[in-house]
């Protein structure tokens, strides 16, 4: 893919996030591409390509009055939609179609217009993990860390003060859904949900949606708001069970998909202005710092200690508050792309001065999945 | 802990040995003839090089404890804190598993502490592979 070929126009989130117990999931989709088509002055009618996860391209395409020549419901967890912006800039500039809308809504606080996933007891995870106590992300993500810190000396402290400096972000974003101060004490103290994590280094549970307009860069010019451009993309899948894992350090998804994306838009960790790093857990943004090469294995829980992903720092890192503090509303990979457009836009509640460069990183799974996309407000 | 029956494994073709060794009181893994590769999950052909000429090997029992969580949000068929590990076997693979006749803290589940394979029975069909720390008594 040609750096900087095809562009975010419009973006959007729903209209409300958190608690949204008056909207189902299919109408979360709905609201948040009628937000964004609003954000970039287009119709339904304007759309030729449609991608999501949790609800299939059909009934979000037939929902909206879509009437589609492409269409891509690629689903491998939270960062389903990053994988529908490499796919749809592979798309455009392919010809395959000139204007895709990509939609999430996930009314997992609520449960409105949904159900609980099926549990496949002949699955692999099904027969090998699910007997011994698993219950859901927080008692499977989790898994790995021990055996980093004991590998890498990460402490307790270390791990707590992720959410610590992610609480600073979100205090300086009114639509954060936790905007108090916390402390590593704070942390500790809170709930343990599955040790050695606390309630407060587990992401929210809320509903919400967002959406996002990409198109080529020769027309993205034409739109009401300054073009984001994909300079690079990544994907990659590992295992579906967290035991098989290769590495309980690394994640070989995070490694393939980033290396992919920071090769294809042609640059350096020292030219990222701005990082979105998907924080279903405190665990994953030491993973991902180290995982996409921006800190040697082992420093991550040091680097964020010293305050270089916190605001004022060189590396700002989930500047909404993350899935920790924002929002989460099961897939959030899409709030974390949100974020970058903000940022490159200058529009961001908390925003980073001079931002040229933004990489958004997201997980599906738990390590199962990974996608990257290298984003710029100026085209190569 | 008691189980939950809907999270009982349902065995495939593919598996049925394993669980049928399990239900005998073997761990059963699978080498392949062509690179020697010791792999787990179980499947008809080798996942490092592909090839279909794999055979059933019983495992010695001995692991070490790789990691673990300590989870604390119970179900209401379990009552108190249990630990969901990962053991890594002496022949190479890991794999998913409770520790059993040990405290669930902390304390006493330290990571690399040696374990030995014990089987738990849930139903005719059934039987869980487990880990106890080692005594030195397995095969």
């Amino acid at each position: 893919m040609t750096p900087g070929a095809v562009a975010i126009v419009g973006a959007a989130e729903s209209s409300q996030l958190g608690l949204v117990p008056h909207t189902s999931q299919l109408q979360l989709h709905a609201d948040a591409a009628l937000n964004a088509l609003a954000d970039c002055g287009l119709s339904p009618k304007d759309i030729d390509g449609v991608a999501c996860a949790a609800e299939c391209p059909t009934e979000v395409a037939h929902y909206l009055g879509i009437t589609p020549s492409w269409v891509d419901g690629t689903m491998v967890g939270g960062c389903s939609f990053l994988l529908h912006v490499r796919h749809a800039a592979a798309a455009i500039a392919e010809g395959l179609c000139s204007t895709v809308l990509i939609t999430h809504g996930e009314s997992g606080r609520s449960w409105v217009g949904t159900q609980a996933m099926q549990i496949n007891q002949a699955s692999l995870s099904g027969q090998f993990e699910l007997p011994y106590g698993v219950l859901g992300p927080p008692t499977m993500f989790t898994v790995p860390v021990l055996r980093y810190m004991k590998d890498y000396g990460l402490t307790h402290e270390q791990l707590a003060n992720v959410a610590v400096v992610q609480r600073e972000w979100a205090a300086k974003n009114p639509r954060a859904t936790h905007r108090d101060p916390i402390t590593v004490e704070d942390v500790l103290s809170s709930k343990i949900v599955a040790w050695p994590f606390h309630v407060l280094e587990c992401c929210l549970v809320t509903d919400g949606g967002g959406a996002l307009v990409l198109t080529s860069a020769e027309r993205a010019r034409d739109f009401p708001t300054p073009p984001v451009y994909v300079l690079g993309a990544g994907e990659s899948v590992e295992t579906p069970m967290i035991s098989q894992m290769n590495d309980f350090t690394s994640s070989r998804a995070f490694r393939v998909s980033g290396a992919k994306a920071f090769a294809e838009a042609g640059i350096r960790h020292a030219d990222v202005d701005h990082l979105m790093l998907y924080d279903a857990f405190a665990h994953l943004p030491i993973y991902g710092l180290e995982d996409l090469g921006f800190v040697a294995p082992g420093e991550a829980g040091a680097f964020i200690w010293e305050r270089h992903t916190a605001p004022g720092g060189k590396l700002p890192v989930n500047t909404n508050g993350g899935g920790l503090s924002y929002m989460h509303s099961g897939m959030y990979g899409m709030y974390a792309l949100q974020e970058s457009v903000r940022q490159l836009r200058g529009t961001a509640p908390a925003q980073v001065p001079n931002v040229e460069v933004s990489v958004c990183h997201g997980v599906g799974g738990m390590f199962a999945a990974a996608g990257t996309i290298v984003f710029s407000n100026q085209r190569p | 802990m008691s189980n939950n029956p809907k999270t009982l494994p349902r065995p495939t073709p593919e598996t049925r040995h394993f669980w049928e060794g399990a239900r005998r009181g073997e761990l059963l893994l699978q080498q392949c003839e062509g690179c020697a590769h010791v792999y787990f999950p179980p499947r008809p052909f080798c996942p490092g090089c592909a090839s279909r000429e794999v055979r059933v090997i019983r495992a010695s029992g001995r692991a070490t404890l790789y990691s673990y969580v300590i989870n604390h949000r119970l179900p209401k068929w379990i009552d108190a804190p249990y630990a969901i590990a990962v053991v890594e076997l002496e022949e190479g693979p890991r794999m998913m598993t409770n520790i059993v006749d040990v405290a669930q803290t902390p304390e006493a589940l330290e990571l690399d502490m040696p374990l030995e394979v014990v089987f738990e029975p849930i139903t005719a069909d059934i039987s869980l592979p487990k880990f106890r720390p080692a005594r030195g008594g397995v095969r």
